[in-house]
């Protein structure tokens, strides 16, 4: 019994608790990986888009468009400096890419590159 | 043989038809050869048509040509002796007909029956009296030692008349918030006997843990030990404390399969008035008219529907008899249905690769190319039909993850019981560990690296930051990702 851990999961402590949909329970990813991920986004022709939230609200369907989604952008850095520019202008909030194709009308990719602090 | 009769229509009179209706046909009493009426093979297939492929066993000494036209017979207008009534309709329009008989690959017992139906011989939206027809009396012929529909071509004609899901995979993932990865379930076990209570916390320390869904299992419905209103209460309780706790959506597969159809919609109600986004219905042994009427209410009513499956193996296993199950998910798909169990390949119920990969293509693709090499023997349109998530559930552990990522992709629901319940810390502790999994897979998968080659390796760098995932790979040890199918394609056998 000493060796078994406990789930350390609660509605009082919001930090540990709450997650955010795909990637939440892994560690946040590296900058490489980051890269990796967006290059996806871009060879499977899904157009990024970029929306943050409290994330207190993170459940909720409509989070904050950062702009319009960036149609046709092919370039990493170009997404990697957008997604920097809306952290920076809301530090305490998750800031999520998704990669959004217009086929199946529907993301087909979704992860928060910066986590905000839940409370 | 039987006795040939000789009446309308006869050849001649097909290649005559227009003469053919200013002259009235005779009526001759008696039996005639099928074939004279039902073998076509000069057919040409008509875009409308239903089509339908049956391996069919003859008994010894029956001509094949003989017993595909009365396959085709006796599966649409025919009967066995001519009637006079024949002569009131049109019959040379209704009849369906054999248009092509081809070898087995690897089978000299049996061969393939390819038959063509007119559209106006079925009730729009009905897979009920297309079924009714196909694999009705015609399976118990006498002439026919063993009968096996293999695949049916559904015009898009007849598709559109059809419901389909209730929702679609994409209005899923809207619905429940989750792109990008497959969903993740679990079955609650025991199947039978926990009280409702015991039942709520097993499916809430799984969702807290990280599953997007729990499951009823398909013989829970409304027993002494656990009647379904005080089940429906309690799982959706757990939902919504999981999904407080979590920041996440949630559900759980409240099966409403019941007794009566009355009974049914009465669960279905009350599972959407407590704020349930799912229910799950068992089409085979429920029945597909429950299932069609249950799949427009969800529809109607914003409920997703999952699938189970219960009798399939019954209909679909014997090779050189039944309903193969191809035809069970085409069905499906026009019945209603957002979620089917299809296999999982590389569980405990291990199923041909090939064949899997071909059926999960026919849930969720708008298009599916005849490929004999996956078991597909017509071009499937379903226009815009929605599609179903394919639900791989039985015997699969965390080690079968990066397989499972690389066979079903991200649209599918990946189900681990025994592989979220048996771990030595608890439930949550066994969905944390799977739900890293497959987070680490996906995220492999999506930096290029190949899943079932480098799985170790992306599995035990992910347990460096789980210890649920760590002590889940122990506890199941390592299975070595190898697919030695059981043969179940006609061309691979040989």
């Amino acid at each position: 019994m000493s060796d078994m851990q406990d789930y350390n999961s609660s509605l009082g402590n919001a930090a540990v608790s709450r997650k955010f949909e795909t990637f939440s329970y892994l560690p946040a990813l590296s900058k490489e990986s980051t890269r990796q991920q967006i290059q996806y986004i871009i060879d499977k022709g899904w157009n990024p888009s970029i929306e943050h939230t409290e994330p207190e609200n993170a459940i909720s369907n409509f989070w904050y468009m950062w702009k319009l989604p960036l149609f046709g952008e092919t370039d990493v850095d170009v997404i990697l400096a957008e997604l920097e520019a809306c952290h920076k202008a809301h530090p305490d909030n998750h800031v999520r890419l998704l990669g959004l194709d217009n086929f199946a009308q529907c993301a087909g990719a979704s992860m928060v590159i910066y986590r905000g602090t839940a409370v | 043989m039987r006795p040939v009769f000789t009446h309308s229509p006869n050849v001649m009179q097909m290649l005559t038809q227009k003469k053919e209706k200013s002259m009235a046909k005779s009526y001759n009493a008696g039996v005639k050869d099928y074939r004279e009426t039902y073998w076509e093979p000069n057919y040409s297939v008509k875009e409308t048509d239903i089509l339908a492929c049956f391996k069919v066993t003859p008994q010894e000494g029956v001509p094949r040509e003989e017993l595909a036209a009365a396959v085709a017979a006796e599966s649409s207008t025919g009967t066995w002796t001519t009637v006079w009534t024949d002569l009131l309709t049109d019959l040379d329009y209704y009849k369906g007909r054999c248009y092509a008989i081809e070898d087995v690959p690897g089978d000299d017992t049996c061969f393939y029956a390819f038959i063509a139906y007119p559209i106006d011989l079925f009730e729009e939206g009905s897979v009920v009296n297309i079924l009714t027809s196909l694999v009705g009396n015609v399976f118990g012929f006498k002439a026919l030692r063993a009968l096996r529909l293999e695949d049916i071509r559904f015009p898009i004609a007849y598709v559109m008349t059809c419901n389909g899901p209730p929702q679609g995979i994409q209005q899923e993932r809207d619905i429940l918030n989750k792109y990008g990865r497959p969903l993740l379930g679990c079955t609650i076990k025991p199947k039978l006997g926990l009280s409702a209570k015991n039942y709520g916390r097993a499916c809430y320390e799984g969702l807290r843990g990280g599953l997007d869904f729990t499951k009823d299992d398909e013989n829970v419905n409304s027993q002494p030990f656990m009647r379904w209103r005080a089940r429906f209460d309690f799982v959706q309780e757990a939902i919504e404390k999981a999904e407080a706790e979590t920041g996440e959506r949630k559900g759980h597969y409240l099966n409403v399969t019941a007794p009566t159809s009355d009974e049914m919609m009465k669960r279905a109600e009350y599972a959407k008035e407590i704020g349930s986004p799912i229910i799950m219905h068992d089409y085979l042994t429920g029945g597909l008219t429950a299932n069609t009427g249950l799949a427009q209410w969800c529809q109607d009513n914003g409920m997703l529907l999952h699938i189970h499956r219960a009798m399939h193996a019954v209909l679909d296993r014997n090779p050189h008899h039944g309903i193969h199950f191809r035809v069970l998910t085409k069905v499906l798909r026009l019945s209603g249905g957002d979620h089917l169990h299809s296999g999982t390949v590389v569980g405990k119920l291990e199923g041909d690769r090939e064949a899997t990969l071909g059926w999960i293509d026919i849930m969720r693709d708008s298009f599916i190319k005849e490929d004999r090499s996956r078991g597909i023997f017509f071009d499937q349109d379903w226009g815009s039909m929605a599609g179903v998530i394919p639900v791989a559930s039985g015997g699969i552990h965390v080690w079968h993850m990066p397989a499972l990522v690389n066979i079903f992709g991200d649209d599918s629901c990946l189900q681990f019981g025994g592989g979220t319940l048996g771990h030595p810390w608890g439930n949550a502790a066994g969905a944390a560990a799977n739900r890293v999994a497959v987070e680490a897979c996906v995220e492999a998968r999506n930096a290029g690296r190949e899943l079932e080659k480098e799985g170790k390796d992306i599995l035990t760098a992910a347990a460096s930051h789980s210890p649920e995932l760590k002590i889940a790979m122990e506890t199941w040890k390592e299975i070595k990702f190898e697919f030695d199918t059981v043969d179940k394609i006609d061309v691979a056998h040989k």
